[in-house]
């Protein structure tokens, strides 16, 4: 027997979150510049200081995010308290925060305008929820992702450590022209 | 490409080698280099700090040797690899990531030789204790589980020969007690047995063997399967724990699926040294582009000499899981039905003596203590590779007076029976 209940929000899948396709992620990464980052943190042994480290010297424009650091300077960027604090337009909001903390921040993003055209929770972060309201109102969304890892599994980089980018290719990376070391998101 | 994952032969080939990003090089360049030189001094600062992706110092990590990680990762469906100097470095250094002084691990009894020699008397003097199980009993896996036990260890195929081993029933508990399933799949390799589908969490291999396939270069390698989570884990505190190497980073949290590989890189290679040689790394890499062509051409040589054995007046048995007969085919048939591997072990009715007549008889196999090459070898493990266990550790590890060893190679299978018949005659 089925029984019809009432669904506040319709659902619509814009997008399967178990598996994005890396066209999908690429095109992300080749688009947004500004990034605000919560739940960033000024420890150089955490996640968040290293994504942000990594994210500027890629040539983002990482705006750190955290009420107990705001007005401080982490990596030479202010820190602002919220979302809503930032003074600049943001392109996508990267979420460190856990999976339940990341439905008021969708909330946020959601009251800012404009909009970002971005919501991206980090690895082990996902809240279906919250990602199906960003998609109604027109973000592309990444959940349980590391950007720093997309961007060297994309480029490239990630496989001089060994990991298993899951991608082949008879085309060469592309260095990134910042010396040796970078590679860049532009391999054919 | 599309996002479709490539099928194994493709990725024999192509995974990790994408061209050279500084010369367009397609081949696979060897970086006989010890350094890398950084591209300014904050570079220098993130590499150290496990901050950027990137080459230091080929200790730690090597371009041609990440290659061959890669391929490695890939044609067993993980998340990462590490490559190593040998099998036994891949071992090592991965019981160094998961074992502190006093604790326990469960191996099977049935191993190469030289694995059962490290655990019973090297890992000894670091305080590392295995208990031993039957492969051929997984409920001996579970009795033997105390609070310490960090891991439990097989060999998917198992050395000396004619062994498979129901992984599926050994996952099962090692996943029931949240212990991490280390895989040893030299035997098999990844194209005739992918343990990662069947629930081990850590696979290693001497890529020495039918990796590499020539019997050129010794090398090893790990493979993180991803499936593990360490992070949390106070069992296990090289990887939950804040490291001081690392400024107080927690590499199960930091690296999260691969968080395994990247700690017996950061914390056991660097500080215990034993890595590949870049140009042994070349060598193995080459040998895999053809791996599946060679496994299955071992396989059907192995299965069409057991075959022709077996019927023979001087040979009391042959343990070869292809063979119809053969007490393990059912997991053959399940684990790998593509074949049973190049390498076997039968019995002499002469015994001791005429195993060793035997290999002094044999004009093409070659008479040497290797499995995994092009060429056909022998060995008389009771007299070489199995000489220093006891004569019941001989007995429990397949390794009788009796026995004796073949791993086949390559070569047209009547040229295999001819010589095998000439040296049985005169044994």
């Amino acid at each position: 027997m089925l029984i019809e209940l009432p669904c506040p929000i319709p659902y619509v899948p814009f997008m399967n979150h178990d598996n994005y396709p890396n066209d999908y992620i690429r095109g992300i990464l080749n688009s947004v510049k500004t990034i605000a980052l919560v739940g960033a943190s000024q420890n150089p042994a955490r996640p968040s200081w290293i994504v942000t480290k990594y994210l500027l010297e890629r040539g983002y424009d990482v705006i750190p995010i955290n009420p107990g650091l705001a007005g401080s300077e982490l990596l030479g960027k202010m820190v602002y308290a919220s979302l809503n604090d930032v003074p600049v337009p943001i392109d996508m909001v990267e979420v460190f925060r856990n999976s339940e903390a990341a439905g008021p921040v969708t909330d946020e993003v959601l009251a800012l305008d404009p909009l970002p055209k971005v919501l991206w929770m980090q690895l082990s972060v996902r809240n279906d929820e919250a990602a199906a309201k960003a998609e109604a109102k027109g973000l592309q969304v990444v959940m349980d992702r590391c950007p720093k890892i997309e961007f060297g599994r994309l480029s490239g980089e990630i496989s001089w450590q060994g990991v298993n980018s899951r991608m082949i290719s008879a085309k060469k990376p592309v260095l990134s022209g910042k010396g040796f070391q970078k590679l860049s998101l532009n391999r054919p | 490409m599309s996002d479709r994952l490539p099928g194994f032969n493709t990725l024999a080939i192509h995974a990790g080698a994408a061209p050279d990003a500084a010369t367009g090089a397609r081949a696979t360049p060897i970086y006989q280099t010890t350094s890398f030189v950084f591209d300014d001094v904050d570079h220098a600062a993130s590499l150290f700090g496990l901050q950027a992706f990137g080459n230091i110092y080929s200790r730690i990590g090597n371009p041609t040797c990440a290659v061959l990680e890669e391929r490695v990762a890939a044609l067993e469906g993980g998340t990462a690899a590490l490559a190593v100097a040998s099998g036994h470095a891949a071992e090592f250094l991965t019981f160094h990531t998961l074992l502190q002084p006093g604790d326990e691990f469960i191996a099977a009894k049935k191993l190469y030789g030289g694995s059962i020699n490290q655990f019973n008397h090297a890992y000894k003097n670091f305080g590392w204790n295995v208990v031993w199980a039957d492969s051929d009993d997984p409920s001996s896996f579970e009795a033997a589980i105390t609070p310490k036990t960090k891991a439990i260890f097989v060999e998917s195929i198992a050395n000396p020969g004619g062994v498979i081993v129901d992984l599926k029933a050994i996952a099962a508990i090692a996943k029931k007690h949240r212990i991490p399933f280390i895989v040893d799949n030299t035997m098999a390799s990844p194209y005739l047995i992918r343990p990662f589908e069947h629930g081990a969490d850590i696979i290693v291999h001497s890529a020495t063997k039918f990796l590499g396939g020539h019997g050129n270069s010794v090398g090893g390698v790990i493979v993180d399967g991803g499936s593990f989570n360490f992070a949390g884990d106070d069992r296990y505190p090289m990887l939950s724990k804040p490291r001081p190497e690392y400024a107080g980073m927690v590499l199960g949290e930091t690296f999260g699926n691969f968080g395994f590989a990247i700690a017996c890189r950061v914390l056991g290679l660097r500080d215990l040294g034993p890595a590949l040689s870049p140009f042994n790394a070349f060598l193995i890499l080459n040998g895999i582009e053809t791996l599946p062509l060679r496994m299955q051409r071992h396989s059907d040589n192995a299965l069409a000499v057991a075959e022709h054995l077996q019927g023979h007046s001087k040979i009391s048995w042959v343990s070869y899981p292809g063979l119809r007969s053969d007490r393990y085919h059912n997991l053959a048939k399940e684990y790998c039905p593509k074949g049973a591997g190049a390498v076997f072990t039968f019995g002499l009715k002469g015994g001791y003596e005429a195993g060793v007549k035997l290999v002094s008889n044999l004009k093409l196999f070659s008479h040497l203590a290797n499995i995994g090459d092009t060429r056909s070898l022998v060995i008389h493990p009771a007299s070489t590779t199995h000489r220093q266990l006891t004569d019941e550790q001989k007995t429990q590890a397949g390794a009788g007076p009796e026995v004796v060893r073949l791993s086949i190679g390559l070569e047209d299978t009547q040229d295999l029976i001819d010589d095998l018949n000439q040296a049985l005659d005169a044994a």
